[in-house]
């Protein structure tokens, strides 16, 4: 662990988010509604070195552990970041994010005749396995994931 | 949940066949009270003539009532009432929902939210599948059958929603296209990579020449809008080229039939009206019966009953 990273508070028991690109990190906060957790505590470390990627950014959530569901929305915007399970103090369970085959009111379609742009509604998107598209439910349009803007 | 004909891919073969079957007897006597004490409402976010006489004419063949609107000025979207909310209202009111609108997958979420069949009249440049049940239709009716034939579309190949839907259908019957069309119209690579996806044989021609008129079982005309090109002149090119006359079916197959969806405006020249292979407007009263079927179909009933009525 750098010097950086420990100067981000140690959690006893919750989630930590690692090697999420900087220009990500905010999205990703949006993305987990780390503002709607109320009493938690979060840990934001932005702009630190990396060796790995040149400038990271670091998340540790106190208390809270998220469902695969919630954390595999991540892959959208952020492929490559590494989530650490932590349990008194230790990381007990290291794991990568998967794209799911159905991504709903996350990604927002390029198509503007789409009627999920202009009805109250959460958008449904189809992904099939090692493809880098992602196809509208409702228009069919596709659109590649690195294109991808969210809600 | 209720049965809806959103888009023309969720259809089996099987299910296609069924359904032609189910209009063939609605041509064979079109006039039957099987929906009677039934209201069938046309929800037209878009105006469309053609499109809603032909599902008021199936409705009121088949003895239901008609409610709806033509005009989307007049109903309450435009005072800002959600897609939603309109169908769950009118959903009290009908046993079925026909819908035109102007935006694409209107159909599908019309579908999952309504509490009676959706049926799709068209949504946007998206899908427009009773119309391809028409076209199937008709072809089946003048061919005696759907497979192994040469089909060649030609004109707007590009935005021409029902030239995609009609390739997309064929795929079961195994076809071979001829898609002719100027470069700035081609058919999209999408619709290419389906073909090769599900082996239908097709050629690409800028020519709209004799020859591939003399191949042809159905030809398919289609409108050059001049609202597509950016590029005025390349309009102005292109405009005559795809222009169908009399003298160029000289070498024509006697099977052959030209179709078009209509409106036409000048892409079939009136002289071909006359001609034994012109068509289009039988072709459209093929939609009264493909519609009675599609209709009758959501609503449960089934072949055997129609048969027996």
């Amino acid at each position: 662990m750098t010097n950086e990273t420990r100067m981000v508070a140690a959690i006893e028991n919750g989630t930590v988010i690692d090697h999420i690109p900087s220009e990500k990190l905010f999205a990703i906060v949006r993305l987990l509604r780390l503002e709607e957790l109320g009493r938690h505590k979060v840990f934001i470390g932005y702009n630190l070195d990396s060796q790995l990627m040149g400038s990271k950014s670091i998340i540790k959530v106190s208390d809270r552990y998220f469902t695969d569901a919630e954390l595999n929305q991540l892959s959208v915007v952020a492929p490559n970041v590494t989530l650490c399970i932590i349990r008194g103090y230790k990381v007990t369970e290291k794991k990568r994010v998967a794209l799911p085959d159905t991504l709903r009111g996350i990604v927002r379609c390029n198509n503007p005749k789409c009627i999920t742009n202009n009805e109250p509604m959460p958008t449904l998107f189809h992904h099939t396995t090692g493809s880098q598209v992602l196809r509208c439910h409702y228009c069919d349009k596709e659109q590649n994931i690195s294109e991808v803007k969210l809600i | 949940m209720p049965r809806n004909l959103v888009g023309i891919d969720a259809l089996t073969r099987d299910k296609i066949l069924y359904l032609l079957d189910m209009a063939r007897e609605f041509e064979l006597r079109p006039n039957r009270k099987l929906l009677d004490g039934r209201i069938v409402a046309t929800l037209f976010f878009e105006p469309s003539t053609r499109t809603r006489l032909s599902f008021e004419t199936a409705a009121n063949r088949l003895g239901a009532k008609v409610i709806g609107f033509t005009d989307p000025k007049v109903t309450s979207s435009t005072k800002g009432e959600t897609l939603k909310d309109t169908i769950l209202m009118v959903g009290n009111y009908a046993d079925v929902i026909v819908m035109r609108h102007y935006l694409e997958g209107a159909a599908l979420y019309a579908s999952e939210v309504s509490p009676v069949p959706v049926i799709n009249a068209g949504d946007g440049a998206h899908q427009h599948p009773t119309q391809t049940m028409l076209d199937l239709y008709t072809i089946r009716q003048t061919q005696g059958t759907l497979e192994n034939l040469n089909i060649c579309l030609v004109g707007d190949l590009r935005y021409g929603r029902t030239v995609h839907s009609l390739l997309m259908a064929m795929r079961h019957f195994n076809p071979t296209f001829h898609f002719v069309a100027p470069p700035s119209l081609a058919m999209p690579d999408e619709y290419k990579e389906y073909c090769r996806e599900y082996g239908i044989h097709y050629e690409e021609h800028e020519e709209f020449s004799e020859a591939i008129i003399a191949q042809s079982d159905i030809l398919y005309m289609t409108r050059v809008q001049r609202e597509r090109f950016s590029d005025l002149m390349e309009y102005e090119r292109v405009k005559d080229v795809y222009i169908l006359r009399r003298d160029m079916l000289r070498e024509a197959k006697t099977n052959m039939r030209i179709l078009h969806p209509l409106p036409r405006v000048n892409e079939i020249h009136v002289d071909v009206d006359d001609d034994p292979h012109a068509y289009y407007f039988q072709q459209a009263r093929n939609g009264i019966y493909a519609r009675q079927a599609i209709i009758c179909d959501v609503l449960g009933l089934t072949l055997e009953d129609i048969r027996h009525d």
